[in-house]
């Protein structure tokens, strides 16, 4: 009989093979569902998992992509860390973009280079503002923060639906429910660091946060209490650790982060607010930050993968003729083998022998 | 006669520790049969097998003559072995009837089972309401619960995992005329406990458990509590030192401490006071679940109260958060190692952090100096002798005992004004309990305050100056603790709960 | 504006038809939190059921193997939680958002080819004279057979939770699976079959979106319903009488929102749409303040994972 037991400590290296052994999974069972789909699964693997990184354009895509499920990724785990589960990261994403948006449009038009950190300013203020309610609700009056954050999510698709027809429609846009875009106002355009890594400004701040947070864990008290909260709230009580502070905390800097990864969006690859800004960078992001191992610079790692997959996806999608979807349900089958392989870190299958 | 459960050669192994090792004794017919040994000793996984909880890894067992070997509990139940659990096995939220119909294999209906268990009840002196739910039983109560549980399938064989541990010394009096009454009916009962003059005074026969082996039987009435003790440990045990008791200015002070708990099963605080002097041990005595917890939490600031209601040193503390109270110097260990006291999957590191951030400076604008960390986590480790690889292990992989040496250091070597411990030796090998022990009193030799708060009566009678019983949330007047007697201790600890010994069958 | 539009009746009768998939669902997450176990993965096991219920019915041009089938996807998934959770260990608040992530991206690649037909019709009860009763004859008889199925399955887990014994080792394994264990019970076996149950429940909601309600299929098509379930199980204390009550009431506004819509109360549609939303919020706040109470009613053993020691 084959039995789990307990590890005396959780295994460092599982930690880090975990991840490899499930995308590794998903590549077999991936592969199985394009072969089910009628098409050519060794094709479409090597499209998802290889191409994007020695194709240069596709490699450039990788970092535009990923950052701002990075971005998002890194103040989810912070709250998941802590035992805070924002699930309403998308709603966050579409009021930053909503909420920056809405200021560049209010400028249209008028020159400066004030004008996009402005614009980040009030993305990340409005993806902050999003996040505190659940905080609010959770810490005032007990109320779930995921069902919370999620029903707002639904609320913000709505608002923006509801902006985009109403108070930002473009006014010369003949009835079309969209804003202006701000693809042709050069003040907010995100300007591109390094064009042939695919560096831009958004990247760079996806890579500051991950440092960021990193020494955050590392080092700082805060950091430390976040540990302490998730892993045993009881004791964190016991320290001295404010409940109500973490879940402020935690929520408000994955909110702010969220707003921002909407913002960049906006003033990146979308250009202007429509019905069909929402990408579900939001959920995905949560994928990457359980695949990063909730750690910084995992989730750097993870984002990058994952941003291939939306990268090759796309190849496969017009290569192969398959549906959009076929990507996303590859991207819950590994977040799902993940969690299956993940028993492997706190735990060691044993064969035992029965008693005779 | 044959026995009614002959064991043989039973062995267990659990990854780095033989729980036991071939170990064998027979049961009688109707005897009050003990089993004795210290914490680790093999006693549990022992009567796990017997109860079909845990399959033995070799050995084998004969119940009335027949192959035994359960192979779950259903198993051992329809065989006519049944067991009281130390830590019930019962479900807060469920009314007494509820919870008897799920320990039985074929429930008659609930007005049937409610009537029965009335009947059963009644006629062994341990009268119980079936709609009841668990959660507003007292701990005795919940005893009574699982015992008439056990009678309602009419054993052969009753388990009994240190029952009395929990119970007031007017309530052990009514389980043990209970048990002789059962054991007169032909009942044997397999009586778990470390506790020496209880078994002398109520087994017939004792099997002694050393390291999972058995290291000696016995007639518990034809031996000391010495003798026995001294099979049980394999050693003499060092007494702590006697010390002459100096008390100085009051040091803590709760003035008619009132906290509703926040538990819907647990016990709300109603006007508790007292004052702890410098140099003082205070023992609180009383059974789980009368007010510990709240009191712990009251005092660590985990819950706030109106500030006078606390006063540390003259300052009223009572809403001050627990950083505040460490850095005015009342430091506290709670009862529960894992999850409370200590972070099970964090480093030892980081242990230390948890509660000394102030008092040894481990922080700076926030950051955390992890040298220094470090170096106070070696230094616990060091005068604690606390056994580990190092300070880099999870405090999961520690023993119980290493880990609370552990946790105590931490809070001893913070040098606090005034100490709180819960259950400071719970679940602790002897050696190490005396170790702690030893490191409260030197700390209030020194001219710390201390406020033990414990279940086990034996240990406070042997460290405090003075004591003092908490139940239902009431604290009594404290008293010295030198010239109490059991008897006295019992009424402190309130009574029976409405229990009536039976006309008779009393000692 | 014009209110006279809306008809009391057809609005108690739509607000019925728009209760039943969350008050299945929510049935369904009730026992399996009863047992003890968190699945947040309502939302995608109802969108696997839309879709696989959808997708039999239209091939098999029964509606009623659809439902059969829309069930068996649906605890099909949930037992792919239940391995999860119940072997492996994993966290179940993770695992529940896998669960939803990945239904959502099958039920999408599954039902590419089923956009835009129409699935075969499902009867109504039509019981002559007294579904000809003047109000009540509509509001009582003259319903398609989920709607009845979805009652009565009300009555039957409330008789099954307090009265028999099997709903009694049920509730006892999630009050304290550690007891539970210890009497002898097979704590991860029950909590799969609770799971398995919750997930047919699910399918068999999401099978009324795409079958009776809509209905066609679209993608995304439950908007939440899985959610708004979830947070119906806690407004309902864990009681199949209340979450009947939630579920009517919350039917009741999201009926109310597309008939004012409809009339045309001079507010952007988009406003009106939150409104279901908002609600679930306010109801969640007001249930969960009491803390006290909330703690009393949930299951102790909700969310946390069990592993023998020995």
């Amino acid at each position: 009989m084959i039995r789990l037991e307990r590890r005396k400590a959780p295994s460092k290296a599982m930690l880090w093979l975990t991840p490899l052994l499930a995308v590794l999974l998903t590549m077999i069972f991936g592969g199985i569902l394009f072969a089910l789909l009628g098409k050519d699964p060794f094709a479409a693997i090597h499209m998802i998992f290889i191409e994007p990184f020695t194709d240069s354009y596709s490699q450039r895509q990788l970092l535009i992509k990923g950052g701002p499920l990075i971005l998002i990724a890194v103040g989810l785990s912070l709250g998941f860390r802590a035992g805070v589960w924002n699930i309403g990261a998308e709603g966050q994403f579409i009021m930053g973009a909503i909420g920056g948006g809405a200021v560049g449009l209010a400028l249209y038009g008028m020159p400066g280079i004030w004008v996009l950190p402005l614009m980040t300013l009030a993305g990340a203020l409005a993806g902050f503002a999003w996040a505190m309610i659940p905080a609010f609700l959770k810490v005032k009056f007990n109320a779930n923060e995921i069902l919370v954050s999620l029903m707002l999510v639904y609320v913000a698709e709505n608002f923006l639906r509801a902006m985009v027809t109403g108070a930002l429609k473009n006014p010369d846009g003949r009835g079309f429910p969209e804003s202006r875009s701000l693809a042709q106002y050069a003040s907010a355009e995100m300007p591109m660091l390094i064009k042939s890594a695919g560096l831009n400004v958004g990247g760079l701040v996806a890579i500051g946060a991950v440092v960021l947070a990193y020494t955050l864990l590392a080092r700082h008290r805060l950091g430390y209490q976040i540990k302490l909260t998730g892993q045993a709230p009881r004791a964190a009580r016991f320290s001295g650790v404010k409940p109500g502070i973490i879940v402020a905390a935690t929520l408000g800097i994955s909110g702010a982060l969220a707003g921002m990864a909407g913002l960049f969006e906006l003033v990146g690859p979308a250009g202007k607010l429509t019905t069909n800004f929402p990408l579900g960078y939001g959920f995905t992001a949560i994928i990457v930050a359980f695949l990063g191992r909730l750690n910084p610079i995992g989730i750097f790692l993870a984002g990058i993968l994952m941003a291939a997959t939306y990268v090759g996806g796309e190849t496969v999608q017009f290569a192969l003729q398959v549906p959009a979807a076929a990507i996303r349900v590859f991207q819950g089958m590994l977040l799902f083998f993940l969690l299956a392989v993940d028993v492997l870190v706190a735990y060691r299958f044993v064969l035992k022998k029965e008693a005779k | 006669m044959e026995p009614l459960l002959q064991i043989d050669a039973l062995s267990k192994a659990y990854p780095g520790v033989q729980a036991n090792d071939s170990v064998s004794f027979d049961i009688e017919h109707g005897e009050i049969h003990a089993l004795l040994g210290e914490n680790g000793a093999g006693k549990s996984t022992l009567v796990k097998m017997i109860y079909g909880l845990v399959r033995p890894d070799t050995g084998s067992m004969t119940l009335l003559g027949q192959h035994y070997a359960p192979a779950r509990p259903g198993e051992a139940r329809r065989a006519g072995v049944a067991m009281v659990f130390q830590h019930f096995s019962l479900f807060e939220a469920l009314n007494v009837g509820e919870n008897i119909a799920l320990g039985m294999e074929d429930a008659p209906d609930r007005r049937a089972l409610a009537a029965k268990i009335r009947e059963v009840s009644t006629a062994y002196g341990l009268p119980l309401d079936p709609d009841r739910l668990i959660g507003d039983l007292s701990v005795g109560e919940r005893q009574r619960v699982e015992i008439v549980r056990c009678l309602l399938q009419n054993p052969k064989l009753l388990i009994m995992d240190e029952p009395t541990s929990v119970l007031t010394p007017q309530e052990v009096e009514i389980l043990f005329a209970t048990l002789r009454k059962l054991a007169s009916e032909g009942v044997a009962i397999l009586y778990i406990s470390h506790k020496l003059e209880e078994i002398k005074s109520l087994c017939n026969r004792a099997t002694i458990l050393r390291l999972g082996k058995v290291v000696g039987k016995c007639v518990p009435a034809e031996e000391t509590a010495r003798s026995m003790a001294e099979m049980m440990i394999g050693a003499e045990l060092a007494m702590p030192k006697a010390r002459d008791y100096q008390p100085g200015a009051v040091a803590l002070e709760l003035k008619a401490l009132n906290l509703p708990s926040l538990d819907p099963f647990g016990t709300s605080l109603r006007n508790v006071s007292l004052a702890l002097r410098k140099g003082e041990v205070m023992g609180i005595g009383g059974v789980a679940g009368n007010g510990q917890d709240e009191l712990l939490l009251a005092l660590s600031g985990e819950r706030k109260v109106p500030s006078g209601m606390i006063t540390l040193n003259g300052e009223a503390v009572g809403d001050a958060p627990p950083e505040k109270r460490r850095a005015l110097g009342l430091l506290t260990a709670p009862e529960e190692r894992l999850g409370h006291a200590a972070a099970p999957d964090m480093t030892l590191v980081d242990n230390a952090v948890l509660t000394a951030q102030t008092r040894r400076k481990l922080t700076k604008n926030g950051w955390l100096n992890m040298r220094k960390a470090a170096s106070f986590s070696d230094e616990i480790i060091a005068k604690f002798d606390v056994r580990t690889p190092g300070n880099h292990v999870v405090a999961r992989a520690l023993s119980g005992g290493n880990l609370q040496k552990y946790v105590i250091g931490r809070e001893v070597l913070q040098r606090p004004d005034v100490l709180v411990v819960n259950q400071p030796t719970w679940g602790v090998d002897a050696a190490a309990a005396a170790a702690i022990r030893q490191a409260l009193r030197d700390l209030a030799a020194n001219g710390a305050a201390v406020l033990v708060v414990s279940q086990d009566l034996d240990e406070l009678m042997e460290m405090s100056d003075t004591f003092a019983v908490l139940a239902e949330g009431r604290l009594s007047k404290p008293r010295p603790a030198e010239g109490l007697s059991i008897e006295e201790i019992g009424l402190m600890m309130g009574g029976t709960h409405g229990m009536e010994p039976m006309a008779g069958a009393a000692t | 504006m014009d209110f006279s539009s809306i008809d009391p009746i057809s609005l108690i009768v739509s607000l019925m038809i728009a209760a039943t998939p969350i008050l299945l669902a929510g049935l369904g997450e009730l026992v399996v939190e009863k047992s003890g176990v968190l699945n947040l993965g309502v939302e995608g096991m109802m969108i696997i059921g839309a879709i696989a219920g959808f997708a039999l019915a239209v091939e098999t041009e029964n509606p009623y193997l659809g439902m059969l089938a829309a069930m068996g996807a649906g605890a099909v998934l949930a037992l792919l939680f239940g391995i999860l959770t119940q072997f492996l260990l994993s966290n179940q608040v993770a695992t529940g958002l896998a669960l939803t992530l990945f239904g959502l991206g099958l039920a999408a690649l599954l039902g590419h080819s089923y956009t835009g037909l129409k699935p075969p019709a499902v009867s109504k009860l039509d019981i002559g004279f007294l579904t000809d009763i003047p109000v009540l004859g509509r509001i009582v008889f003259n319903h398609d057979a989920v709607v009845y199925f979805s009652i009565f399955m009300v009555i039957a887990l409330w008789w099954f939770l307090n009265r028999s014994r099997a709903g009694l080792v049920l509730r006892a394994v999630g009050e304290s699976h550690d007891a539970a264990h210890s009497l002898g019970y097979n704590v991860v076996m029950i909590r799969l079959a609770a799971i398995m149950f919750g997930g047919a429940m699910a399918g068999l909601g999401g099978a009324y979106f795409s079958l009776i309600r809509v209905p066609q299929w679209t993608e995304g098509m439950t908007a939440g319903a899985g959610w708004i379930a979830l947070a119906l199980v806690v407004f309902s204390s864990w009681k199949p009488g209340r979450l009947l009550i939630g579920a009517y009431l919350f039917g009741g506004i999201s009926v109310l929102e597309i008939n004012l819509q409809i009339v045309g109360v001079g507010i952007s549609p988009a406003y009106l749409k939150m409104t279901p939303y908002l609600v679930t919020i306010i109801v969640l706040v007001i249930m969960s303040s009491d803390r006290r109470r909330a703690s009393l009613n949930a299951p102790a053993s909700l969310g946390r994972s069990f592993h023998a020691s020995h």
